[in-house]
Parts: C-alpha cells; sequence; structure tokens
C-alpha cells in the first residue's frame, strides 16, 4: 500500500508552486544564456535594472504591462467557462481596428471626454464582433474554439493588411498607416498627467489606459465572483452539463463569456491605438495576445495574480530590450524564449512538481496521514 | 493556347513546391492526433527543423547531415511535448503554444549567437542543399507536345523532398490503416480504455506517434529552409505549420484527403502570387490578402459543418489518466 499523501496545504498551492514553476522556467532559461555565452546572473541584473531601475524603465514596464492585463483578463475569463481563447491577438487586432474607425470618424467634431468612452466601447464592440464566430460556433456547432481562433488571428492579420493598404492608408504616401489623430483623440501619457499635479517622470508611453486596466480588473473580479453570470461562467467551467441541470444554459455562456473576452482583448487596441501610436498601423500587436496566455496561466486567472504577472511580463519585454542593447550577443528575442518556458512550466508542466512537494510535506505531518487514510 | 498550358504548368509545378512542408507537417499531424495528442506546434517544430537544417547544413556543408539535425531536434521537441501532455497530462494546446514561443525566440537568439546575423544563418552553396532532381527522360520526352511538358515541367525538376513528401503520403496511409502498429495508434486515439486494458501502453504508443511526428516535421522544415530557400530567415515558417493543421482537419485526419487539402492550399497560395496585381475579366481584381486568407476561411466553413462534418479522434486532446 502506498503512503498516502497529504493534501498541499492552500499556500503552497497559490504562491509556492507558481514559484516553483517560475523558478524552473529562469533555471532553463539561464542555461541557455550561459550556453550562448553570457553570464546568466549579469543579464537577469541587466534585466531587472533596465526595468525598474529608472522611471522611464518603470513606465515601459507598465506601459507593456497594461497590454498584458487586457490581454490576460480576456484568457482568463474564456478559462473559467474551460473556454481556450487563444485568437486575443486577432480580437486585440480588430479591436484597435474600432478604436481606430470611431476616433478617425469622429476626431474632428467631439471632445476628448466623449471621444474616450466612445472608443472603448468601439475597441470592445469590435474585439467581441471578431470573437462571435467562433463562440458560435463552438457553442451551436460544436466547431472547436482553438482551432477557430487560430484561423481567425490569421483572418484578421490578411484583414488588417488589406484595409490599411486599400482603405486607411493616406493617399499618396507608401507606408500602410492611417492619418494621425488630432490631439483631443489621444489619450494623455503619464508623465503629461502627473506634471498636471507637480510630479515630474521621464517620457514612456504609459498612459490613461493603465488605469483603466486596473478598473477593468476590479470589474473583472466582482463580474467572476459576485455576479450571477459569473457563478454560471464558473459552473459551466466545472462541468457543462452539471451547470445545465442547474438551470444554466450552457450555450448562452459560451457566447457570452467570449464576447466579454474578445472585448478584453479587444482593450489592448486601446493602449496601442488611442494611447501611443495615435494612428492605426500594421501589427501593432506584436504578440501580445500569446503573452496574455502566459499572464492568465500564471495568474491563476485572477485579476490580483494577472496584474502581478502582467508586471513580470512587462518587466521582462522592458528588460529584455535594454538586454539586447548592454548584451549585443544576446537578442531580445529572448524575451519570448524567456516566455515560453514559463508557459511551458506554469501552464502544460504547472503540476510536475506537485508529488515531490507532497512527499516533502507529508514528511512533517506524518502520524495525521494514517488517520486521513482509515477516514 | 501553348502559353495557356506554360502559365498554368507553372501555377501548378508552383503548387507542388509550396504544398510540401504542408504535407510533412499534415502527415505528422495526423500521426499526432490519430494517437490522441494535439498538436499546435507543427508550426513551431517546422521552424525548428529549417533553422537546424540551414545551421548544420551551413557549418558542416552536407544536406544530409542537415536533415538528420532536423530530425534529432525535432524529435526532441516532441519529447518536450510528449513530457508535457503524455506523461503529465498537461494541456496539449498550452503546451503547443509553448513550443511555438520558445522556438519562434530561440532560433533568433541562437542565429544571433552562432551566426552574428540577426536571426539568419548564412547564405548557403548549392552543394549544401537539395537541389532540383532531372527525372531521367526529360531529354527525350521534352519534344512530344503536351506530355513532354508535363513530364518536363511538373513532375521533373523538383528537389528529391518533394518526392519523398508524396512518398511519406503513401507510407502514412500504409502505417495507420494497414499494420498492427497503426490499427492500435488509431484505437489509442478514440478510446485509450480500450487499448490500455488490452494490455497495451497508452503512453508508449503516443510518445512513438509524436516522435514519428517529429521526423516528419523535421523533414518538412528542412524543406523549407535548405531546399526551397538558401538560408534560415526569422519565422520563415509563416504560419505553414498552422495551414498544415488546417489542411488535416480539411481531409478529416486521413492522409490521402489531407494531401489534396494541402494541394488545395498551396494552390491557393500560388495563385495568389501569380494574381498579384492581375485584373480578371468580370471579377475585377481580387485582392490578394483574400485569396491567402481563404486557407483559414475555408478551414472555418469547413468546422462550422456546413460542407460535410469534420470529426476530430474521440480522444484527440484528452490527457489519459489510469483508473485506478
Amino acid at each position: 500500500m502506498a503512503k498516502t499523501k497529504q493534501p498541499l496545504p492552500a499556500w503552497a498551492d497559490i504562491i509556492l508552486i507558481p514559484l516553483i514553476n517560475l523558478f524552473i522556467a529562469f533555471a532553463v532559461s539561464s542555461i541557455i544564456i550561459y550556453l550562448i555565452g553570457e553570464n546568466p546572473f549579469e543579464a537577469f541584473k541587466v534585466m531587472i535594472e533596465g526595468a525598474f531601475g529608472t522611471s522611464e524603465g518603470i513606465g515601459y514596464t507598465l506601459y507593456y504591462a497594461t497590454n498584458f492585463i487586457f490581454t490576460g483578463l480576456a484568457v482568463a475569463i474564456a478559462f473559467h467557462a474551460m473556454l481556450f481563447n487563444i485568437g486575443g491577438e486577432g480580437q486585440a487586432y480588430i479591436g484597435g481596428l474600432g478604436v481606430a474607425v470611431a476616433l478617425l470618424a469622429l476626431d474632428g467634431i467631439l471632445p476628448f471626454w466623449a471621444l474616450f468612452p466612445i472608443a472603448i466601447i468601439a475597441g470592445m464592440l469590435f474585439g467581441a464582433a471578431w470573437a462571435a464566430i467562433p463562440a458560435y460556433l463552438q457553442a451551436y456547432r460544436g466547431s472547436h474554439i482553438v482551432i477557430t481562433t487560430i484561423m481567425f488571428n490569421f483572418i484578421a492579420a490578411n484583414l488588417m493588411v488589406y484595409l490599411l493598404v486599400n482603405i486607411f492608408i493616406v493617399p499618396g504616401s507608401m507606408t500602410p498607416e492611417s492619418r494621425v489623430f488630432t490631439e483631443n483623440a489621444q489619450l494623455p501619457f503619464m508623465h503629461e498627467m502627473l506634471g498636471w499635479i507637480g510630479i515630474q517622470i521621464s517620457e514612456s508611453p504609459l498612459n490613461l489606459s493603465f488605469i483603466v486596466a486596473l478598473v477593468v480588473s476590479i470589474l473583472f473580479w466582482i463580474y467572476v465572483w459576485h455576479t450571477r453570470w459569473g457563478y454560471a461562467t464558473r459552473a459551466v467551467g466545472f462541468s457543462e452539463s452539471a451547470a445545465e441541470y442547474a438551470g444554466i444554459d450552457p450555450k448562452k455562456i459560451i457566447m457570452v463569456t467570449m464576447l466579454i473576452s474578445g472585448g478584453l482583448a479587444g482593450l489592448a487596441g486601446l493602449n496601442e491605438v488611442m494611447g501611443v501610436q495615435h494612428k492605426l498601423m500594421l501589427d501593432f500587436v506584436a504578440g501580445y495576445g500569446f503573452t496574455g496566455i502566459a499572464v492568465a496561466l500564471m495568474g491563476r486567472n485572477h485579476p490580483v495574480g494577472i496584474i502581478l504577472s502582467s508586471i513580470l511580463f512587462g518587466a521582462l519585454f522592458q528588460g529584455g530590450a535594454e538586454l539586447a542593447f548592454e548584451m549585443p550577443a544576446i537578442s531580445k528575442e529572448m524575451v519570448f524564449v524567456i516566455q515560453g518556458l514559463i508557459i511551458l512550466f506554469s501552464g502544460a508542466l504547472a503540476y510536475m512538481s506537485k508529488p515531490w512537494l507532497e512527499r516533502f510535506f507529508s514528511l512533517f505531518v506524518g502520524d495525521n496521514s494514517s488517520e486521513m487514510e482509515v477516514a | 493556347m501553348e502559353f495557356a498550358l506554360t502559365d498554368i504548368l507553372s501555377i501548378l509545378a508552383a503548387t507542388i513546391r509550396v504544398s510540401t512542408p504542408l504535407i510533412f507537417a499534415a502527415m505528422a499531424g495526423i500521426f499526432s492526433e490519430r494517437s490522441g495528442i494535439v498538436d499546435i506546434s507543427l508550426e513551431g517544430k517546422l521552424l525548428a527543423g529549417a533553422f537546424a537544417a540551414a545551421s548544420v547544413a551551413a557549418v558542416t556543408g552536407s544536406p544530409w547531415l542537415g536533415l538528420l539535425a532536423a530530425i534529432v531536434v525535432n524529435m526532441l521537441l516532441s519529447l518536450i511535448h510528449g513530457f508535457a501532455s503524455i506523461t503529465h497530462n498537461g494541456d496539449q494546446v498550452v503546451s503547443g503554444v509553448a513550443i511555438n514561443i520558445i522556438v519562434s525566440g530561440l532560433t533568433v537568439v541562437l542565429g544571433m549567437a552562432w551566426f552574428h546575423r540577426a536571426g539568419q544563418t548564412p547564405t548557403l552553396p548549392s552543394d549544401a542543399r537539395f537541389m532540383p532532381i532531372h527525372l531521367p527522360g526529360t531529354e527525350a520526352l521534352s519534344h512530344i507536345p503536351i506530355l513532354g511538358d508535363i513530364y518536363t515541367k511538373l513532375i521533373s525538376g523538383h528537389n528529391l523532398l518533394v518526392y519523398v513528401a508524396f512518398l511519406s503520403v503513401a507510407v502514412t496511409w500504409w502505417v495507420l490503416f494497414k499494420t498492427r502498429f497503426g490499427l492500435r495508434l488509431r484505437a489509442v486515439g478514440e478510446n485509450p480504455n480500450a487499448v490500455d486494458t488490452a494490455g497495451i501502453s497508452v503512453a508508449f504508443l503516443r510518445y512513438r506517434a509524436v516522435l514519428i511526428a517529429g521526423i516528419l516535421t523535421g523533414i518538412g522544415g528542412t524543406y523549407i529552409s535548405i531546399a526551397q530557400n538558401a538560408s534560415f530567415i526569422r519565422d520563415m515558417s509563416a504560419g505553414q505549420g498552422y495551414i498544415a493543421l488546417a489542411a488535416m482537419i480539411f481531409g478529416k485526419w486521413k492522409p490521402l484527403p489531407a494531401m489534396f487539402a494541402c494541394f488545395l492550399f498551396g494552390f491557393l497560395d500560388a495563385l495568389a502570387m501569380r494574381l498579384q496585381g492581375v485584373s480578371l475579366p468580370y471579377v475585377g481584381e481580387i485582392p490578394v490578402q483574400f485569396i491567402q486568407a481563404s486557407p483559414y476561411i475555408l478551414t472555418v466553413i469547413l468546422l462550422a459543418g456546413f460542407v460535410g462534418r469534420a470529426v476530430a479522434p474521440k480522444a484527440d486532446g484528452v490527457p489519459y489518466v489510469k483508473e485506478r
């Protein structure tokens, strides 16, 4: 008879396991950096200093984090209903299109305080619309959402090239970009806002949408854990058939959850298009949708975890740029390697360390385990 | 008329060239998914294979060593995917996404470290590549009207790996449907419980399936970097792994239909290159982006179940947990 293992204490499950996974991912990354011929400790020091050492670095870190909070929440809400939305990339892209369409149409007419909510709504609506067809096909036709959302990422990429080259391009220009929005259609940068109240920080792309991201995180928490819809979402994620017996319509929940997910991803377009670029351009999403998967996995689908892991990934992206600058032998794509390793170890191999930990913990509570066994 | 025939032949020959990596990846996907392991990482494996082949061929000058390296690297990636999704019952999609992201970054990082070029390997001389082969009799047959043209321009004149791709379809079909291993492999993708009850190891079968997928994507990756092109360029797989995934679904997880789906998607790609900026009678100019997006659109329509249903193997993507 095998020795029965103690269930892990909650703190070990919530804090220790993610930290162990993170540690393994960074250990493997260190080995790769070492093999390239650089000192991994030096490399991580450069990254941490680059990400947090200056107010400019912090600004960039939080600017990247803004995108990741949005795409991370998008992946997380779908995970709560046991749906894997891999299409955050396309939804954020199309969400940015929505923001741009609204602003290009109205920036000559309306003041900022009217454009701001309109842009938010437009970004969410476009993002949600891009998630709607995969959601419908999953709910009502049984086609697998992973595959359809991947396909929609590619369709979005092609659609955006078409629209930018043929419709949004400034006549006579060679670069596929829209015109720049007027100033009343640009989100204020954080250094500007803090400047108004007398605080001076260095310039960075960090802007008002970071605040939007924090507010949305709170709304996310309320929705998932304190509303009937959120309860139904988690119920469907737990067991579709059980939810159905409880009078919940899983099809409807799948639709609603995916629309919210697409809407959240669409907000990453708000940060990039209205907050930073101030125009519509190609490839502004740059993989943020995929990073959202890593963020949601690491953050355990909870807004607090998602904000923390978004800041971690923001620091990775910002620190990685510094790293490429300081150590030319390491290109900035090292960040993607680390990101992929984090997804591997805290996602697919999340519980690799669990059996060992359980054995480790049962060493200290050896006597209880025999009682447990009887019970 | 003569002009039209050469035109058609050149589009068809381009179709074959473009379809080859898709075929390798689609066959890899069939092996993996028929055994119950979803493989999103076809894309990353094509890229990893392309990088390994181009790097080793650049250093050693031998395309064969390049091919070997690509196969070995991709079998290692398959083992990682297997370790996560077979041994640890991890989420197969998550594992696949992780591999794709790792490869897309690591190929650039290593390319930079080894060759000091941003995400590129040195351009290969022709004897370090797989070059077009001229099948016997092209001289003699080229004088025959139509048939001679078809033989010399369409059937002959591809590199070795193109013919291997065709062979891989036949072999895949034979292994899956005519051998005991294939029967068990299909069974484990439908009902692993029954296979386990019969005393056959589910994990071992699935590991072998993903390793075969590693070999096939290794050849596909090799084709992309050292046969179709003369060096590795960052992200050169450019979504072909996903198109192969789509082709596999389009072909309903069967080798021959999947191959035809690859041809269809390859044809659309060749057509898109050809139709760039060309205005057609009645239709006008078709946006290239629309043709490029069409494999994805077609797959979604198929998945929607409006034109024949695509039903995945029953245990596809479901980790097998032995009941005690």
